[in-house]
C-alpha cells in the first residue's frame, strides 16, 4: 500500500469533495494565496478559484458564523482555523449558532459544515497558541468532534464527515501533519463514532487519541520489552464516545491507562475515566492510571514545555505505580 | 386608477392589519407573564411595529429574515401563525420551535424565518453566511436582519459590515434604533452618539437614515434597499429611529429614562398616527378599521386558546433535533 502523510490524506479529501459537490467550499485564514498555515490546501486557490477556496480577514466568529450560515443556506463549508486556539474567538457561533440552532428551532435547519482545527502543544508557541479544546468542544450536544492519528483514519474521518450533516470537529495535531502511513487508493470511509484498536495485547488498555496515540504506541512498545503486553485503543472520536470498545478491552486486561494532551482537570479523559469506573469498575484490577498535561499554561522554553506534556516515561511510571507492571 | 387606488388601499389596510395585530399579540403576552403563562424573558414590541411591518411587506417568500430576540413582530409580519407562535411562548408542542426556543428564538423554515437571536449582534455572522449562500447558488434571495442600538458596540457588527461589503453580500442590514440597550442609552455608549449615518461609511456602506414610526418611510426605504442588494451592489444599511414604549423585558421598571421623553414618542405611535392618516385621505373608514381591529383581536384570542389548549413536549422531545 502507498504510504502518504497526514497533510497529503487531508488534501486527497478535500480535493475529492471539491471534485464531486459543488455546494462544498473552503474557507479560512490564508488558506488560499498562502496554501494555509500548515500547507493543508497548498494549491487549492489555483485549482478551484476563488469562490470555493475562500481567503477570509482575520474574524474569527464572524468566519465561522459565516459558514455555519452559508450551511444553513444549504451548502457544506470547509473551515478552517489557524489553530484550535483561535476557536476561543469563535466559541459564540460554534456554539449559540451551530451546535445549537438546530435544537432551538425544533429541528428545522441543519448545519452541514466541517470545522478543521490544528492543535496541540510541543512545539513552543507558549500559552495563547498550544490550546487543545477538543474536550471542551465534546462537552457540546450538537457537535461531533473526531482527532486523527495516522493518514488512514484521517482521510476516512473526513470522508464521513463530508457526508455528515451536523458540525464536525476535526482536530488536526501540528505535530501529525507529517506523519507517515499506509493508505490505500481504493476508496474507504471510517464511521464518526468508532474507536481503534491500534495494537492488541493482554495485559494492560493504554487508551489515547491524537498525538497520545503516538505516546502510547512508544510505551506499548517499552512495555513489551519486559514482557507486558499492552492494548492500545485510539478513540479517534471524541464525541460521540466509543467506550463499548474501551470497556471491552479493560475486560480482557482489567488495567487501563489513559493519555490526555488536555490539561488535567476536566481534560478528556476525565470523562473515559469517569464512564469506566460508572460502567466496569469491577473490570479494574486497580485504580485507571491518567496522564495527562500538567494544570499549567503552556510555557515557551522547551524543557519546561516538554515537563508539562505527557510523555512516555511518565506513562510507564504511572501504570507501575498503579498496576505493579 | 380605480384598480390601482383599490390595490393601493388593500396594501394600506394590510399595513395597519399587521401592526394591530401585533399590538394586540404584545398586549396579551405583557398580560399572560403576569399570570404565569409565559416564563423565561419576555421582550415585547410595541411602539415598534412599524419596522417590522414596512420592511416585510416588501420582501418576496424566498428572501431571509433573520432577527434580534425582540421578534415576536417580526414573526408575525412575516406571517408566522399567531397561534403557533403563542404556544411557543407557552412552552407547548405545538410552538413554532416546538417549545424549545421560547420567546426569543421563533423559527419558521417555511417562512425563511431563520430566528430569533438573543446574543446581542450574534445573528450577523449568520446573516451573512445565508447571503454567501444565496451570492453562491446564484439564487435570487435577499437577506433582511434587524438588530438593535446596542449591537453596534459588538466586533461582530463592524466584522460582518466589512466581509458583506467584502464580498459585495444581498444584505439589508436593518437598524432599530430605540435609543436604549436594555437601560443604557446609546449615546452613553457610544464614541459616536445616538445616530448612525456614519455608521457603515469605514465599509463603504451607505446609511439611509429613516423615521421609524412612519410605516411607509419604512416601506419605502427598504424597498430601495431590497432592490440594492438584489442587483448586486453589496449591502444596504438603514437606520430606522423609533422607540420601546414598554420597558426592555417584563423585569424592567424603566427608571433610566423619563416620562416626557417617553409621552414625546408615544405622540408619534403608528397606531394611531397611521390609521388617522388614512381616516383623512379617505383611503378608509370607520367601519374599514373597526373590522380590522375586531379581526385581530379575534385571531389573537384563538392564538391564546390554541396554545392553552395545546399539549406539553412528550418526554422524548428532550433527546430529539440535537443531530441531523
Amino acid at each position: 500500500m502507498p504510504e502518504i502523510t497526514i497533510r497529503d490524506a487531508l488534501q486527497r479529501g478535500l480535493r475529492e469533495a471539491l471534485d464531486n459537490d459543488p455546494n462544498v467550499y473552503l474557507m479560512g485564514e490564508d488558506i488560499g494565496a498562502y496554501g494555509g498555515a500548515y500547507s493543508v490546501t497548498a494549491g487549492f486557490l489555483e485549482d478551484y478559484g476563488p469562490e470555493r477556496v475562500r481567503d477570509v480577514p482575520i474574524s474569527e466568529n464572524t468566519f465561522i458564523g459565516t459558514a455555519l450560515g452559508s450551511a444553513v443556506g444549504g451548502l457544506r463549508p470547509v473551515v478552517e482555523f489557524m489553530s484550535i486556539s483561535f476557536s476561543l474567538l469563535a466559541f459564540d457561533q460554534m456554539i449559540n449558532i451551530g451546535a445549537s440552532i438546530r435544537y432551538m428551532s425544533g429541528g428545522q435547519f441543519k448545519v452541514p459544515v466541517v470545522i478543521r482545527a490544528p492543535t496541540g502543544a510541543g512545539i513552543q508557541l507558549a500559552a495563547t497558541h498550544s490550546h487543545m479544546f477538543e474536550n471542551w468542544l465534546a462537552s457540546v450536544p450538537g457537535f461531533r468532534v473526531v482527532a486523527a492519528s495516522t493518514p488512514y483514519d484521517a482521510l476516512g474521518l473526513l470522508r464521513s464527515a463530508l457526508k455528515d450533516d451536523n458540525p464536525v470537529i476535526m482536530a488536526e495535531h501540528v505535530q501529525l501533519y507529517g506523519k507517515r502511513g499506509e493508505v490505500p487508493d481504493e476508496y474507504f470511509t471510517i464511521p464518526l463514532g468508532k474507536a481503534d484498536v491500534k495494537r492488541t495485547g493482554e495485559d494492560i488498555t493504554i487508551v489515547a487519541f491524537s498525538h497520545g496515540v503516538v505516546i502510547a504506541m512508544d510505551a506499548a512498545g517499552k512495555l513489551a520489552e519486559n514482557g507486558v503486553k499492552a492494548e492500545v485503543i485510539d478513540l479517534r472520536s471524541l464525541r460521540p464516545l466509543d467506550i463499548e470498545t474501551v470497556l471491552k478491552s479493560v475486560a480482557k486486561t482489567h488495567r487501563a491507562a489513559l493519555i490526555d494532551e488536555n490539561w488535567r482537570t476536566c481534560g478528556y479523559m476525565a470523562e473515559v475515566s469517569a464512564q469506566i469506573s460508572e460502567k466496569g469498575f469491577d473490570l479494574l484490577d486497580g485504580p485507571v492510571a491518567r496522564v495527562a498535561s500538567e494544570d499549567v499554561p503552556a510555557p515557551y522554553s522547551r524543557p519546561l514545555e516538554q515537563m508539562m506534556l505527557p510523555n512516555v516515561n511518565r506513562v510507564l511510571k504511572a501504570i507501575e505505580e498503579n498496576y505493579g507492571i | 386608477m380605480k384598480v390601482l387606488e383599490r390595490a393601493r388601499k388593500t396594501e394600506l389596510a394590510e399595513l395597519y392589519r399587521q401592526m394591530y395585530r401585533i399590538r394586540v399579540f404584545e398586549e396579551k403576552c405583557g398580560e399572560l407573564y403576569a399570570r404565569g403563562l409565559i416564563r423565561g424573558f419576555l421582550h415585547i414590541y410595541i411602539g415598534q411595529e412599524a419596522n417590522a411591518v414596512g420592511a416585510m411587506s416588501v420582501l418576496r417568500p424566498e428572501d431571509y429574515v433573520v432577527t434580534h430576540y425582540r421578534d415576536h413582530g417580526q414573526a408575525l409580519a412575516r406571517g408566522l401563525d399567531a397561534g403557533r407562535c403563542m404556544a411557543e411562548l407557552f412552552g407547548r408542542a405545538t410552538g413554532v420551535s416546538r417549545g424549545k426556543g421560547g420567546s426569543m428564538h421563533l423559527f419558521d423554515a417555511q417562512k425563511n424565518f431563520v430566528g430569533g437571536h438573543a446574543i446581542v449582534a450574534g445573528h450577523f455572522p449568520l446573516a451573512t453566511g445565508l447571503a454567501l449562500a444565496a451570492q453562491y447558488k446564484r439564487e435570487d434571495r435577499v437577506v433582511l436582519t434587524f438588530f438593535g442600538d446596542g449591537a453596534v458596540n459588538q466586533g461582530v457588527f463592524h466584522e460582518t459590515f466589512n466581509l458583506a461589503a467584502l464580498w459585495k453580500l444581498p444584505i439589508v442590514f436593518f437598524l432599530e434604533n430605540n435609543l436604549y440597550g436594555m437601560g443604557s442609552a446609546i449615546g452613553r455608549v457610544r464614541s459616536g452618539g445616538a445616530d448612525f449615518q456614519d455608521a457603515g461609511k469605514p465599509y463603504g456602506i451607505e446609511c439611509v437614515v429613516i423615521d421609524g414610526m412612519d410605516v411607509m418611510a419604512v416601506r419605502e426605504a427598504t424597498q430601495a434597499a431590497v432592490h440594492h442588494a438584489r442587483s448586486g451592489k453589496g449591502p444596504a444599511f438603514i437606520e430606522s429611529k423609533t422607540f420601546r414604549f414598554h420597558g426592555h423585558s417584563m423585569a424592567d421598571p424603566v427608571k433610566y429614562r423619563g416620562d416626557e421623553e417617553e409621552e414625546r414618542w408615544k405622540r408619534r405611535d403608528p397606531l394611531h398616527t397611521f390609521p388617522r392618516m388614512l381616516l383623512e385621505l379617505g383611503l378608509a373608514t370607520d367601519k374599514d378599521i373597526e373590522k380590522i381591529k375586531a379581526e385581530a383581536e379575534a385571531e389573537i384570542d384563538a392564538a391564546i386558546k390554541f396554545a392553552e389548549d395545546s399539549p406539553w413536549p412528550a418526554p422524548e422531545a428532550l433527546y430529539e433535533d440535537i443531530y441531523a
